[in-house]
C-alpha cells in the first residue's frame, strides 16, 4: 500500500477567494448588430442559385450564338421560343399530362406492392428473408432493361410502361421502408406496447411515423428512379406505339430535326423533376421530419 | 407468498407523516420466486434468480444493485415485456402477461417521447391510445399533469427542442397522467447531468407528496436510492439475487448511527472486498 498523502512534492500557492458581480448588458460594445444588406442577400441560398442559373443562361446564349448552328446547339432564346410554342399549341401540356398519368399509375402501384411486401417482411422472419433476397437481386437491375420483356408480356400499351415503373419504384421504396422499420428504437417500440397498442394500430401510430424519415427517403429515390425510367422508356416505347408522352415528343422532334423543340422537351423534363423534388418533397420534409427533428 | 419479511416490514412509509392506509396491507405488486433468462447471440443469460419482493400502495420501492444484477430486466418483466422462466409476477392479484397502461414505464432514454408529437400530444396520445380517456377530457388531463411538472409553457413544443431534464419531466408527466397502478422507472435520471438529476429527484418527491402514486424505481446510485426510496431492495449480481430489503426515511440515517448509504455499500460490496487478493 502506498500512502498518497505522504511525501508531497509540491503545494499549489494559497490564493484569496473572490466573488464578482456581473457586468450589465449595456456595457458591452456590440450585443447584436444587423448584418449589411449584401451579407444578408448572400445568406439566401435561393438567391445564390438564381445567380448561378442566370450566369449559365447567359453562357448558353453566348456560346450558341458564336457556334451559330441550330441543328447542333440552338440558342436559349430559340429553345424558349420553341417551348412557348409547344405550350401555346397545347402539344407540350398534353404530352406532359400523358406522361404524368402513366407515372402516377406506376408510382402508386409500386408503392402499394412495396407496402404489401414490407408488411409481410415485418410479419415474419421468412418474409424478411424473402424481401431482402428479392431486393438485393432486383435493385441493381435497371428497370429499362426489362422493357423488351415487358413489351412481349404486356404488349404495346400503358401496361408495359407501368410494369417497368413498378420495378423501378418497388425495390427502392421497400428497401428503405423495411430498413426504417428495423431501425425504430427499442424504447419507442416499448412505449407503444406500453400503451397497449398492437397489430395495425401499433404499425400505423408507432412504426410508420417512427420510420418516416427512411420511408420519405425511399419515396424520393423511388420518384427519381421512376421519372428517369419513364422518360427513357418512352423514347424506346414511343417508336413502336406511335404516340405518347414527353419522351416520345423529344424523339419525334429529333426525327423532324426540330432541335430547339428537342431542347424544349429536355427543359421540360428537368423542370418537372426539379419541381417535384424541390417543391413537393421539400414541403413534405419541412412539415414532417424537419419539424420533428428526425432528419435521417 | 411465503415471504417472511412481510411481517417485519413497516407499512408503506409516507415521507413527512405516516398515513395509515388499510389498502396497503395487501401487496399491490407481488414478485414471487422470479427467475429471468434472456438470450444473447450465443449465450443464455440468467439475469435474476428466484427474486421475491412485494410493493405496497404508495411505496417508493427501489431496486438497487451494481450493473449485472438484473434490476432493469426485472423491471421489464414487471412491465410485461418478458416472461419469467420460473415464479410469478402479479399486480393486484392478476398475473402479468403483457405490457399494459396500468404499469406505465418511464425510461432513461431521451427518445422515449414520440418525436412526431408535441409535449401535449405525447401525453394526450398515451391517454387516447390506451383508451383511458378521449377528446377534451384527455387533453385536460394532459395539461393538468404537464402543469404539475412545470412545462405548461412548452406544451406545444416538439421533444427535440427540449433539454434532457425537460424530456424526463414530460415522460414523468405522461406516466402520471395515465394514473397507473404502479409507475415503473428505469434509471430515469441516469442520463442527466448531476445538477439536473438532483432537481429531478426533489421534484419527483414533491410530486409524490401531491398524489402518493406507487413507484418502482431502478437505480445503481446509492445516494439516489436513499433519497428517493422508502424501501430499498438490494440485489447482488450475476445472477441477481435478493441481498437485503431496507427501509429509508430519505435522510441517510441507519441503525445505531451508521449511515444507511454506508450500510448499503457494505452489503453490496462486502463480497467483492473479501474476494480481492490481499496485497502487502
Amino acid at each position: 500500500m502506498t500512502d498518497l498523502t505522504a511525501g508531497r512534492l509540491g503545494t499549489a500557492p494559497m490564493r484569496p477567494e473572490f466573488v464578482r458581480e456581473g457586468v450589465g448588458a449595456q456595457e458591452f460594445g456590440v450585443v447584436e448588430k444587423p448584418l449589411s444588406t449584401w451579407e444578408r442577400l448572400y445568406e439566401q441560398s435561393a438567391l445564390r442559385k438564381v445567380v448561378i442559373l442566370v450566369f449559365l443562361a447567359i453562357a448558353w446564349e453566348v456560346y450558341a450564338r458564336i457556334l451559330d448552328n441550330e441543328l447542333l446547339f440552338p440558342t436559349l432564346s430559340a429553345t424558349l421560343e420553341a417551348f412557348w410554342e409547344g405550350i401555346v399549341s397545347g402539344d407540350l401540356p398534353r404530352r406532359i399530362g400523358y406522361t404524368l398519368k402513366v407515372l402516377l399509375m406506376g408510382y402508386a402501384s409500386g408503392l402499394f406492392i412495396a407496402a404489401l411486401l414490407t408488411a409481410v417482411a415485418i410479419g415474419s422472419r421468412i418474409g424478411q428473408d424473402v424481401l431482402e433476397t428479392l431486393t438485393s437481386m432486383f435493385n441493381p437491375l435497371p428497370a429499362i432493361a426489362l422493357l423488351p420483356l415487358s413489351l412481349i408480356w404486356f404488349g404495346l400499351g400503358n401496361g408495359s410502361l407501368v410494369f417497368v415503373l413498378i420495378h423501378s419504384v418497388l425495390w427502392a421504396v421497400a428497401l428503405n421502408t423495411h430498413s426504417g422499420f428495423k431501425s425504430v428504437s427499442q424504447t419507442q417500440r416499448m412505449v407503444g406496447r406500453n400503451y397497449g397498442l398492437s397489430g395495425p394500430r401499433y404499425i400505423m401510430q408507432i412504426l410508420i411515423p417512427a420510420a418516416f424519415p427512411s420511408i420519405l427517403t425511399g419515396l424520393k429515390i423511388g420518384w427519381a428512379f421512376a421519372w428517369r425510367t419513364l422518360i427513357a422508356a418512352e423514347l424506346v416505347f414511343g417508336v413502336s406505339s406511335g404516340g405518347g408522352g414527353l419522351g416520345w415528343f423529344i424523339f419525334e422532334r429529333k426525327n423532324q430535326l426540330e432541335i430547339p423543340s428537342v431542347f424544349a422537351g429536355l427543359l421540360c423534363v428537368i423542370m418537372i423533376g426539379l419541381l417535384v423534388e424541390n417543391l413537393i418533397f421539400r414541403v413534405i420534409e419541412e412539415r414532417t421530419v424537419r419539424k420533428w427533428g428526425m432528419q435521417a | 407468498m411465503g415471504v417472511a419479511d412481510n411481517v417485519v416490514r413497516a407499512p408503506a412509509a409516507a415521507r413527512p407523516t405516516p398515513v395509515p392506509n388499510p389498502a396497503a396491507l395487501a401487496p399491490l405488486l407481488d414478485v414471487n420466486g422470479v427467475t429471468l433468462q434472456y438470450k444473447t447471440r450465443d449465450h443464455l443469460v440468467t439475469a435474476t434468480y428466484r427474486v421475491d419482493f412485494q410493493v405496497f400502495a404508495s411505496d417508493r420501492f427501489i431496486l438497487l444493485g451494481p450493473s449485472g444484477c438484473g434490476k432493469s430486466t426485472l423491471l421489464k418483466a414487471v412491465g410485461g415485456y418478458m416472461k419469467p422462466v420460473e415464479g410469478h409476477i402479479a399486480l393486484k392479484g392478476r398475473e402479468i402477461d403483457r405490457p399494459g397502461p396500468e404499469r406505465m414505464m418511464v425510461f432513461q432514454e431521451f427518445d422515449q417521447l414520440l418525436p412526431w408529437k408535441t409535449v401535449k400530444q405525447n401525453v394526450t396520445f398515451a391517454l387516447t391510445a390506451s383508451g383511458k380517456s378521449r377528446g377534451s377530457a384527455a387533453e385536460k388531463q394532459a395539461l393538468y399533469y404537464i402543469e404539475k411538472v412545470g412545462l405548461t409553457k412548452f406544451a406545444d413544443s416538439y421533444p427535440h427542442t427540449l433539454s434532457g431534464g425537460m424530456k424526463a419531466r414530460v415522460a414523468i408527466a405522461r406516466g402520471m397522467a395515465m394514473e397507473p397502478d404502479i409507475l415503473l422507472m428505469d434509471e430515469p435520471f441516469a442520463a442527466l447531468d448531476a445538477l439536473t438529476r438532483r432537481r429531478m429527484q426533489d421534484e419527483l418527491l414533491r410530486l409524490w407528496d401531491d398524489t402518493r402514486f406507487t413507484v418502482l424505481f431502478v437505480t445503481h446510485s446509492i445516494p439516489e436510492a436513499v433519497k428517493i426510496g422508502n424501501r430499498i431492495l438490494l440485489l447482488s449480481p450475476h445472477p441477481g439475487q435478493v441481498k437485503a430489503e431496507l427501509n429509508s426515511n430519505g435522510h441517510d440515517e441507519g441503525e445505531e448511527g451508521e449511515r444507511l448509504s454506508d450500510r448499503i455499500h457494505a452489503l453490496l460490496f462486502a463480497d467483492s472486498v473479501e474476494e480481492e487478493p490481499v496485497h502487502d
